[in-house]
């Protein structure tokens, strides 16, 4: 069994929250609780009494271009569920909270730090039988203002990515290691998602983003043990500038929501265009072992 | 030839004429009327052959020969939150068993998009596209026992 969010080291153990506390929030006016998922059809079946939904395509990405959302369209989507700049936003969600951190990691792009994860997401919760509901809450429309989107703290793009690469400044590499040797172009359990080459950039470490979950309940390793994967066996440092990447961003905003507030590193990014843009980029280097492999043994 | 079986164009139709909520909601219902393979025709641990490949869900699929001709589909999802897979599970059970095998060997994957919309993460759309294709693989594997009598 997990120890409570405060007993585990965190650095910000304020950005997590238990399934207790939700529990305890469920009609508190100043906390708004979110799911966020991949799969289109849970939250429709059953959620957490209160919750509103954040879809990930439908809300957080701009429909044309690839890129998320503008001022604008934040600030309406927090308007509809109610929230204002003081709300807390909790955020949970299938998939072992990843897109769930993803959310989170969004949020922060337009500044409202006032936001926390539910450690376990939404397995947890059911697994613990708590209260779930099909009806979905309505809240007064607030006046949310937002500042215009900032990505320069939390996003990487191609060619800061490029450059950091030249710099040997560390990557990481959060796939599957199938994925990271380019002996798959996609996750184990998921078909090809469209690079054309595989591999990873070179000089990234790999550490698959599950590694920080405990497979039994979902929640987060304590610090101690996260501590042991990313800075002993990594050799990575708090002060390290880290950009971490995966296939399109959304498990790396998991290891950036990790590494920043659970461990405390100082300058995190997340590389959200990940492999679906740098495995079709022309001329960015790449390093594919098992391409290298399959050459020599036919020399 | 039809494009698609009967069951399943009726099917498709009914979903076309939903908004989004009402949409998904008639597949929260499919969802919730999912029946797992029967044991007689297996049990735990199923075996890999009959796993999709590239479905998150764990799921599996299995044809049985019905005596009027076609297969019968069934199915079994193991992550007890892959509720989109029950979903299709009870969509493609209930409206391809039964039906021609070369209607169902020409099911093109991508009705996943017309049953849940776009908005499907590309991993999840192809991972359900893998349950699809397994029907069809079924489907052809049976015209091609039936054109050389080599039934399994």
């Amino acid at each position: 069994m997990s120890k409570g969010i405060g007993e585990r080291g965190y650095t910000r153990a304020d950005v997590l929250v238990s399934t207790d506390w939700v529990e305890q929030h469920l009609k508190d006016r100043d906390v708004r609780i979110a799911e966020s998922n991949e799969d289109p059809l849970l939250y429709s079946s059953n959620h957490i009494p209160g919750a509103v939904e954040i879809d990930w395509t439908r809300d957080l990405n701009d429909p044309v271009r690839r890129d998320y959302l503008g001022r604008t369209a934040f600030e309406r989507l927090m308007r509809r569920i109610g929230a204002t700049r003081d709300t807390t936003i909790v955020l949970y969600g299938d998939k072992n909270n990843w897109w769930a951190t993803y959310a989170f990691w969004l949020l922060q792009l337009f500044g409202h730090q006032n936001a926390k994860i539910m450690d376990g997401g939404r397995l947890k919760w059911i697994k613990e039988n708590r209260p779930v509901t099909r009806d979905v809450p309505k809240y007064q429309p607030s006046n949310y203002q937002a500042p215009e989107r900032d990505d320069t703290r939390f996003r990487a793009f191609r060619d800061q990515t490029l450059e950091h690469q030249e710099r040997k400044l560390p990557l990481i590499d959060v796939r599957s290691p199938e994925e990271f040797r380019g002996e798959r172009l996609h996750m184990p359990d998921y078909p090809n998602e469209g690079a054309l080459r595989g591999g990873h950039i070179p000089g990234a470490l790999n550490i698959p983003w599950g590694r920080a979950v405990n497979q039994e309940d979902g929640t987060f390793k304590d610090a101690a043990e996260l501590r042991k994967i990313y800075t002993e066996e990594n050799k990575l440092r708090p002060e390290d500038d880290v950009i971490a990447y995966c296939r399109i961003g959304e498990r790396s905003s998991h290891t950036w929501f990790v590494l920043s507030y659970l461990l405390g590193f100082s300058r995190v990014r997340n590389y959200d265009g990940s492999w679906t843009e740098w495995g079709n980029l022309v001329q960015v280097p790449v390093e594919n072992p098992s391409a290298e492999a399959r050459d020599e043994a036919a020399a | 030839m039809k494009l698609l079986p009967d069951r399943l164009e009726r099917l498709l139709a009914a979903l076309d004429t939903l908004d989004r909520g009402d949409r998904i909601q008639m597949l929260i219902e499919f969802a919730g009327q999912f029946r797992p393979v029967p044991s007689r025709i297996a049990q735990r641990p199923y075996p890999a052959e009959h796993r999709v490949p590239g479905c998150e869900s764990e799921v599996y699929v299995w044809a049985e020969p019905e005596p009027k001709g076609g297969l019968t589909y069934y199915f079994a999802v193991e992550n007890p939150q892959g509720i989109s897979a029950m979903a299709l599970a009870g969509i493609l059970g209930s409206s391809l068993s039964g039906a021609a095998l070369d209607e169902v060997a020409a099911v093109p994957a991508d009705l996943v998009y017309r049953i849940f919309g776009r908005e499907l993460s590309m991993g999840k759309s192809l991972g359900l596209m893998g349950m699809v294709n397994m029907v069809r693989a079924a489907a052809r594997q049976q015209i091609q026992a039936a054109a050389t009598g080599d039934y399994k």
